[in-house]
């Protein structure tokens, strides 16, 4: 049976049939695969697009997600429901092939961001408010574990940087005392926790290597970044890329830069340096510095495409309506686009063939293409911020 | 350090063209608005209610004077993320964000 709320793509086929057709026949119109859909936040206006990166279009917008500033996305393993962590707490189940909101519930006062387990059943949330992290069952929303983030000194404290891992695991960092937390969730019983706690000063933001292996957290009161091989027990927090700005001063940070959807090519990470012009470069085996990129502001995110061959880069404040290309080979910039005004996030396609942009004061998101960097298209969106493709829902910590 | 220096100096540049543009005239509140709520609000909240940040309301601002706003605008809060604003700033582009947030009047 065809939903009245089938997407919109579907609707001129299906309108085209006559009405005396058998719903046999005109079920076939309103299939369709879910692997070339994505999610684009409009961050002002509460509400999110549908879109599908095959014909470049807008499926549906779907609003009423409250407060979407820093809005991000994970999703279902069947890439049906997006999940969607929206800043005050609001974490809202959409399915995306009828358009609509699945579930919804406001599970704290602000929130930064979430993650689902490997298994697909967790939802993990997040919090600055009231701190800690928050799970849920991925069908209903409802709550299954309370995790306040309480630190060795009996601080509570907003957490970063939550990703999965392996085993309904998630990985999180506490932002005020500077611990690193592991939290494996069993089928039955009380969660397993595991505590990294004196890992550095203002822990910001973290993410974890495709592999689920190496996961890194950026420091913003030290010069250095945190490093934690999920792979060896017991786990232990390095320290790694000690001193990386040289003792300059920092130049001031109108942005604080992202770890999501780091540049990581062959064994190496692009890492956005926190107060300077330049994306790090470090090998994953030795976690050394191995290069460095001089960029024309201070990057945000640095995310490579999906072979690695390049790394895109976008700005904080006040040049950020400006996306540069890294040469992963070469360790140059061979490329500048001016997108528009406020570039806040880029989304490569599955493989990488084109990437989406979004300029929030130009009230549009760009698609180019991936290879000749020409402008393919050019979609209309309120203030759009972060860019979600659901093939997310098969990469480890994404 | 060349390096940094180089791009401080633009930052400097750029903030200056600004300057020139916004000395002689009033505030533009409805740029500073957009400013207050798109570029604080990456770590305000766009509501200012707080994130990394902390919140921005009259009420959580209630221990602060309107000059103390004014001048952590303007010099950032050391040994914090919150930056100097100075050089993309005047101080009454400062003075008028800080009205905003005392008054909770940010349109």
């Amino acid at each position: 049976m065809i939903s009245r709320r089938h997407l919109l793509a579907a609707a001129p086929l299906a309108a085209a049939l006559p009405l005396s057709s058998a719903p046999a026949a005109a079920a076939p119109a309103a299939l369709r695969g879910t692997g070339d859909l994505g999610i684009v936040i409009e961050r002002a206006a509460g509400s999110v697009l549908i879109v599908e990166t095959t014909g470049r279009s807008i499926l549906a917008r779907v609003e009423g997600l409250g407060d979407l500033s820093h809005a991000s996305v994970v999703f279902s393993r069947d890439e049906r429901f997006a999940y969607v962590f929206g800043r005050d707490g609001g974490l809202t189940k959409i399915d995306m092939l009828e358009g609509r909101i699945a579930a919804r519930v406001v599970q704290g006062g602000n929130a930064i961001g979430g993650a689902i387990s490997d298994d697909g059943k967790l939802v993990a949330v997040s919090n600055y408010e009231p701190g800690g992290v928050r799970i849920f069952d991925a069908d209903t929303l409802k709550m299954v574990a309370d995790i306040p983030a309480v630190a060795a000194n009996g601080v509570t404290s907003k957490t970063v940087g939550l990703v999965d891992i392996p085993g309904r695991t998630f990985v999180y960092t506490l932002y005020d005392p500077g611990e690193i937390w592991r939290v494996h969730v069993p089928e039955t019983g009380a969660p397993v926790i595991t505590k990294l706690p004196g890992v550095g000063k203002l822990p910001y933001d973290a993410n974890v290597t495709t592999d689920g292996r190496h996961y890194f957290a950026g420091l913003f009161g030290e010069d250095g970044v945190v490093h934690v091989d999920l792979w060896r027990e017991p786990l232990k927090a390095e320290r790694v890329l000690d001193g990386y700005g040289r003792g300059q001063t920092p130049l001031p940070v109108y942005k604080m830069p992202h770890f999501e959807g780091w540049g990581a090519t062959q064994g190496q990470l692009f890492l956005p340096a926190v107060g300077r012009d330049e994306v790090i470069v470090i090998d994953n085996a030795s976690l050394k510095e191995v290069g460095r990129v001089a960029l024309q502001g201070q990057p945000v995110f640095a995310v490579a495409r999906p072979d690695g061959r390049h790394v895109w880069v976008n700005y904080a404040h006040p040049k950020n309506g400006v996306i540069e290309v890294i040469d992963t080979m070469s360790l140059k910039v061979i490329r500048r686009l001016e997108p528009g005004p406020a570039v806040l996030h880029l989304e490569f396609t599955p493989r990488g063939h084109e990437v989406w942009v979004s300029a929030r004061d130009a009230d549009a998101v760009i698609i180019y293409d991936a290879a000749t960097f020409a402008e393919k298209a050019r979609i209309k969106a309120a203030k759009p911020s972060g860019i979600f493709f659901t093939h997310r829902a098969h990469l480890i910590g994404r | 350090m060349l390096l940094a220096r180089g791009h401080f100096g633009e930052l400097i540049a750029a903030a200056a063209i600004l300057w020139a543009a916004a000395a002689s005239a009033e505030p533009d509140r409805a740029r500073l608005a957009d400013l207050v709520i798109q570029d604080c609000g990456s770590c305000h909240g766009l509501t200012l209610k707080g994130g990394l940040g902390r919140p921005l309301t009259p009420e959580a601002l209630s221990g602060l004077s309107h000059d103390n706003i004014r001048d952590i605008i303007l010099d950032g809060l050391p040994g914090t993320p919150m930056p100097p604003w100075r050089p993309l700033l005047s101080e009454r582009d400062a003075e008028a964000i800080a009205d905003m947030l005392k008054s909770g009047k940010v349109p």
